[in-house]
């Protein structure tokens, strides 16, 4: 029982937990930016494996880590105009063609693999991003060893939710994003463009949500396995109701996802075989439906969700 | 300057050609995509697409395994067809599939009683348990106004590792070698085969049988008719006076009873025993078979006909050619898509302006 405890005061439960978490700030700020402007992107989960698989696959061919991580964003964004243009342009159902794009780009993902790598039993691997071991964190206690582990891509997805918060609260751009999830009438009224907006952070949106894909090959692991993804992508879309939409509570709820999911790990490990290992590898999934149930009542779905917008029609 | 624009104008009752063909031409469009993808990789095309029509209908072993194929394609096809009807967005066919298998073999592998008794109660059990596994995301729609997607999405992934945790403790053949297996279904228990020496079972029938009973229930009664009116604008419906939960969860019964059954109709029917790996994804592929069919239940069953044949047929390329039979997951994803952009030219015609 004490051994239970303890977890929580090691530096390395705290570095994994983050490391869990990276991917999902990434893919929780993309599906906010998607939801803020009125389009729900169940693409997500699509999306995260294409940008896990297509980062990996550049620098495997030899690009370095950025530019992978780029060819990723690249990838997602046109997922994310696919979307659109089914969804905003043509006013498609955007459940049917959310799962349609997950479908898409997961199968897309997995024929390329095998189409570049046809008869490969053992993954090919690639030099993955390294950890920064930042000396000056290990001042502080436990927190400070265990940011000190983490990749360049986890600084970045740290301070892409400080630009989100920001360009989203402050900017002109944002607050025309935030509008037009909330009454895109009003905001055709001021002269811009609604499909445009929305298009616009769809990409925005589904690039993120790529950039974390690729976080999973190119920084957690360094090889492409299929079926790594797992759900982390519907996962976010739980998660971005658990955060209210709002950039600083999705880090907070994908740092407690992390931290959970870490410490079931562990907890597994020491309860040694008593309790059947699938029960705790299912409580990510629980617990994520119990955030959905507990915020669900006051949830502040942005008005016009789901809702596509047809010039002229009320 | 002269620019062109274009509108979307909304259409009256679309004709019955329109009706058929664009589901048909959408699943030929996405064939094309898919084998131009293909043929981008190298790939000789010509024997590619004769691989592909021989495996899935060339010979008479695999028109029926086409068939056998189609069969839970049908159920969780009807699942998603009954459920979207009335935008109750169940995408949880794929667990509750496994719970259907699952209480199918916990039943038929252990009642020692006759066929006559032992079938209908494997059946029920399986419709029960698919059923139950829905009841409660349909009830955190109706009661605390929780998204279904997310949840009956997650509940794929719960269902899957619970049934690893099942076969690999309290429901483990001890016979099985030691492989995650569960017993296998009594002789009494298993549904017949169709055509002998060959996989078909009846589990067809059944599935034919679904799909006849789902059309005349949207069709011609009165709960039909409520769940269309749910699905097409949920406020009318309740000021109509349509009690909006109670249908949604009548709904969400049937829906879930029908996944559960292609569970039962894969165990019962082909497998005799359930693994972790039964379904390769019928859940996900039945979504694409009901927007095929424009969410007719009769209509599922030309859609999971073709949808099958692209599976079987891929398997057979893929051991030609060397091509991945992620090829089929392909075509059945742009199948879909094509399908969603083709349901627009039902709804409306599309107008090109020209503006002076």
């Amino acid at each position: 029982m004490i051994e239970a405890i303890e977890i929580i005061g090691q530096a390395n439960f705290w570095a994994a937990a983050i490391r869990i978490a990276t991917p999902l700030i990434f893919g929780v700020l993309g599906a906010l930016i998607c939801e803020r402007s009125g389009v729900l992107n169940l693409g997500i989960e699509g999306i995260f494996v294409a940008g896990a698989m297509s980062g990996w696959l550049a620098v495997y061919l030899g690009t370095g880590l950025w530019t992978g991580v780029a060819v990723a964003a690249v990838v997602g964004a046109l997922c994310g105009l696919l979307h659109g243009v089914f969804t905003v342009l043509l006013g498609l159902s955007q459940h049917v063609s959310g799962i349609g794009l997950t479908m898409l780009a997961t199968s897309s993902a997995y024929f390329g693999y095998r189409v570049a790598f046809p008869t490969v039993t053992s993954p090919p691997r690639i030099e993955p991003f390294a950890p920064l071991n930042l000396e000056i964190l290990n001042v502080i206690p436990i927190i400070g060893p265990a940011l000190a582990q983490q990749t360049a891509m986890t600084w970045l997805a740290f301070a892409c939710v400080g630009a989100v918060a920001l360009v989203l609260a402050r900017t002109p751009i944002g607050l025309a994003i935030r509008a037009v999830g909330d009454n895109p009438a009003a905001v055709e009224a001021q002269g811009l463009s609604v499909a445009g907006l929305r298009i616009g952070a769809l990409a925005a949106g589904s690039a993120l949500m790529a950039v974390g894909g690729a976080f999973v090959t190119m920084s957690a692991f360094n090889a492409f396995y299929f079926g790594m993804i797992n759900g982390r992508g519907w996962v976010c879309i739980a998660l971005t109701v658990f955060a209210s939409w709002k950039p600083g509570k999705a880090l907070l709820g994908a740092l407690l996802f992390g931290a959970f999911d870490a410490y079931q790990v562990r907890l597994q490990t020491l309860a040694g075989g008593v309790v059947p290992g699938q029960v705790f590898l299912m409580l990510p999934y629980l617990l994520s439906i119990l955030a959905l149930i507990a915020v669900a009542r006051r949830a502040d779905y942005p008005r016009a969700l789901m809702k596509p917008y047809i010039k002229g029609e009320r | 300057m002269k620019r062109v624009d274009f509108r979307l104008e909304p259409r009256g009752k679309p004709s019955i050609l329109l009706l058929a063909g664009i589901p048909v031409l959408s699943g030929l469009v996405a064939l094309v995509l898919a084998l131009g993808l293909l043929s981008m990789t190298g790939a000789p095309l010509g024997r590619a697409v004769l691989l592909l029509i021989e495996g899935a209908a060339g010979t008479p072993f695999a028109l029926t395994e086409t068939l056998t194929r189609a069969t839970p394609l049908i159920f969780t096809g009807l699942a998603a067809a009954v459920a979207f009807r009335a935008k109750l967005w169940n995408i949880g066919a794929e667990g509750q599939l496994y719970v259907g298998a699952l209480a199918a073999v916990a039943v038929g592998g252990h009642l020692e009683t006759p066929s006559l008794v032992l079938i209908p109660l494997i059946i029920l059990a399986g419709a029960t348990a698919g059923a139950l596994l829905l009841l409660g995301p349909v009830l955190l729609k109706t009661r605390l106004a929780v998204d279904e997607v997310v949840t009956t999405l997650l509940l794929n992934f719960v269902v899957l590792l619970f049934v690893q945790m099942m076969l690999e403790g309290p429901m483990k053949d001890p016979m099985g070698l030691g492989w995650p297996q569960s017993v296998p279904i009594l002789d009494a228990g298993m549904l017949g085969q169709l055509v002998p020496q060959m996989r078909l079972h009846s589990g067809l029938i059944l599935a034919l049988l679904a799909a006849v009973a789902v059309h005349i229930i949207q069709r011609h009664t009165f709960i039909g008719l409520e769940m269309r009116a749910v699905g097409g604008n949920a406020a009318a419906a309740r000021f109509a006076g349509i009690p909006v939960a109670s249908t949604l969860v009548i709904t969400g019964l049937m829906s879930g009873a029908l996944a559960g059954l292609a569970g039962v109709s894969e165990v019962a029917g082909l497998k005799g025993y359930l693994t972790s790996d039964l379904s390769p994804g019928f859940g996900y592929a039945g979504i694409v078979v009901a927007m095929l069919a424009m969410l007719n239940a009769l209509a599922v069953i030309p859609a999971a006909i073709f949808i099958a044949g692209v599976f079987v047929g891929a398997d057979t390329m893929s051991r030609g050619l060397g091509i991945s039979s992620y090829f089929a997951d392909l075509v059945v994803a742009l199948a879909l898509m094509c399908t969603l952009v083709g349901s627009l030219f039902l709804r409306y015609r599309i107008r090109i302006l020209r503006i002076a």
